[in-house]
């Protein structure tokens, strides 16, 4: 069967039942898509993260405020705020701490919430501090060794080995406590 | 595991078992979930990437049955053996498509991958056939405390796990349920079912692809909120409009039968005429007539093929599977073909094993 709006074969076969009795329209692919979405305008579509973003940052910004605002940097993974931004996606968890201020209207924008009431970790985070100040290590070792400084490169890694160790250790006493305790 | 031997089950979002699972395909948990001492995937250095991997997959291993799961590295394997497993659900089209160290663990039955190095370090995926959020939460939630006891994920006390995108933050779940809803496409009234579900904060998205027309009338249903919301909550707000949704299509179906009864039965013998002598078809055109085969199926008007059938087709009618079951990479054309043949196979293999049983 032909598609009652072009030549092509119709695969999608629509009963209408607007008019009282059911009516059948035969369409392909490309027009049934066409005729199924019309009335569909009136949709609001879901926010995207990025259009959440530049709206919110549109607001009460002078181009030098959100100049500077692109050019701030996340001392842990080092992301700026522009590359947040153009991708939608954060660098590392402190992202969520160095930001925190643009954050709270995008998240407020998003989820109409900004606080979490779900599940905890039974296990909280030993060090969380430490942990972050991991990724920042590792970065600098890799720009270390990027630039030949082996010496640093090195004296990085045993810094990262010693905190690894604490933390592990620290980790594996507080969950072997905990299931002593049970 | 054995990837090839995959194709010749419906995996478990096919099954077509579980609960209302007539218009219920499947009900899906997934968390995301991130190490707290290693930069999000966009920042992550090729060593972060395999290091990640590598404390995931030990965590995974410690905290799980020997032989439970099945590991594979999704850097190392092949193109068809990736879209294979996006045909099956277990992992995502992202995940296949991106690059660098990252794999996926999945359990024989197919109701539990676990995918390393997606968009976040972790995502927990549980998937039951039907509708049964409530045994998937259950599922995913251990899992997620055992893998916790082992590992430590990035969590604030404010803000929840944290992940690379805000908009998962907090719980970093995705409730979702797939509906198949031909009557509701059918009489047009989908549009205003989807209007009304915005409205209430839930996405609808299509199978296969963002597109508002889904392939084979599969349409899938999920939280768009993450936050300020508990996990119980959030499985609620999408198992409380399912039921509502399966009253919709049930009356559509009723109305169809009642007012459109000589067309409708017209629509899905025609269907079930193409696919089962057809000598070229595309994947597009097999879902969509497959839809309304399923439908007819299930309203008693067509009764030369199960509905098991039915549902292992529209899983191994698609290119990847397609090709794993021909034992050779084939380009479009020769798909087609190859669909054509398989469809003939599977439809006329069903009416000669009836006809056998009668003699
Ligand atoms: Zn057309
Ligand atoms: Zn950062």
């Amino acid at each position: 069967m032909q598609c009652q709006e072009c030549d092509k074969t119709a695969t999608f076969h629509i009963t209408e039942l607007a008019g009282g009795k059911p009516q059948e329209v035969h369409l392909c692919e490309d027009h049934a898509r066409e005729y199924l979405s019309h009335g569909q305008e009136e949709q609001p579509a879901a926010p995207t993260l990025a259009g959440v973003l530049a709206h919110q940052l549109a607001i009460g910004q002078t181009a030098e405020d959100l100049a500077r605002l692109d050019k701030r940097t996340c001392p842990m993974c080092g992301i700026s705020f522009y590359e947040f931004r153009d991708k939608g996606r954060f660098g590392c968890p402190h992202d969520y701490v160095c930001f925190a201020d643009e954050l709270e209207a995008l998240l407020a924008n998003i989820h109409g919430e900004t606080k979490h009431v779900g599940k905890c970790p039974q296990h909280s985070a030993t060090d969380s501090a430490k942990q972050t100040e991991l990724i920042r290590l590792r970065r600098e070792m890799k720009n270390a060794i990027s630039a030949e400084n082996y010496e640093r490169a090195s004296t990085l890694r045993d810094e990262i080995r010693q905190i690894e160790a604490e933390v592990g250790e620290k980790q594996k006493t507080d969950r072997a406590g905990e299931e002593g305790g049970e | 595991m054995d990837l090839d031997k995959l194709t010749s089950r419906s995996g478990e979002w096919l099954r077509g078992a579980g609960p209302e699972s007539d218009i219920v395909i499947s009900s899906r948990i997934r968390l995301a979930r991130n190490l707290a001492d290693y930069p999000f995937i966009s920042r992550a250095t090729e060593l972060d990437r395999a290091e990640i991997e590598k404390i995931l997959w030990e965590a995974l291993t410690a905290t799980s049955e020997p032989g439970e799961l099945f590991y594979f590295d999704v850097n190392k394997l092949g193109g068809l053996d990736r879209q294979l497993l996006v045909e099956r659900q277990l992992i995502s089209r992202e995940h296949a498509e991106s690059e660098g160290a990252r794999g996926v663990a999945i359990d024989s039955g197919e109701r539990t991958s676990l995918m390393i190095n997606e968009e976040d370090h972790l995502r927990i995926q549980v998937m039951h056939s039907g509708l049964d959020l409530e045994k998937a939460w259950q599922r995913i939630n251990d899992l997620d405390d055992r893998l916790e006891s082992k590992v430590t994920y990035a969590f604030d006390t404010r803000l929840g796990y944290l992940t690379a995108c805000p908009t998962n933050v907090g719980t970093g779940m995705r409730v979702s349920v797939m509906l198949h809803l031909p009557a509701l496409v059918l009489t047009r009234q989908i549009e205003k079912v989807f209007r009304s579900l915005h409205k209430i904060s839930l996405a609808v998205r299509g199978l296969y692809g963002e597109g508002s027309q889904a392939m084979g009338d599969f349409y899938q249903i999920s939280n768009q909120i993450t936050l300020g919301s508990t996990e119980e909550a959030l499985i609620k707000q999408v198992a409380d409009v399912v039921p509502e949704l399966i009253k919709y299509e049930r009356k559509a179906r009723d109305f169809l039968m009642k007012e459109g009864h000589e067309n409708l039965h017209d629509r899905v013998s025609r269907a079930y005429g193409i696919l089962s002598t057809a000598q070229t078809i595309s994947s597009e055109e097999t879902m969509h007539l497959l839809s309304s085969v399923r439908m007819g199926v299930q309203l008693g008007l067509l009764t030369d093929v199960a509905l098991p059938t039915v549902n292992e087709l529209f899983i191994c009618t698609q290119p990847a599977h397609l090709q794993k079951i021909s034992g050779v990479e084939l380009d479009t054309a020769d798909r087609n073909k190859a669909r054509a043949t398989l469809l003939r196979r599977y439809l006329s293999r069903h009416d000669n094993e009836t006809s056998a049983e009668h003699n």
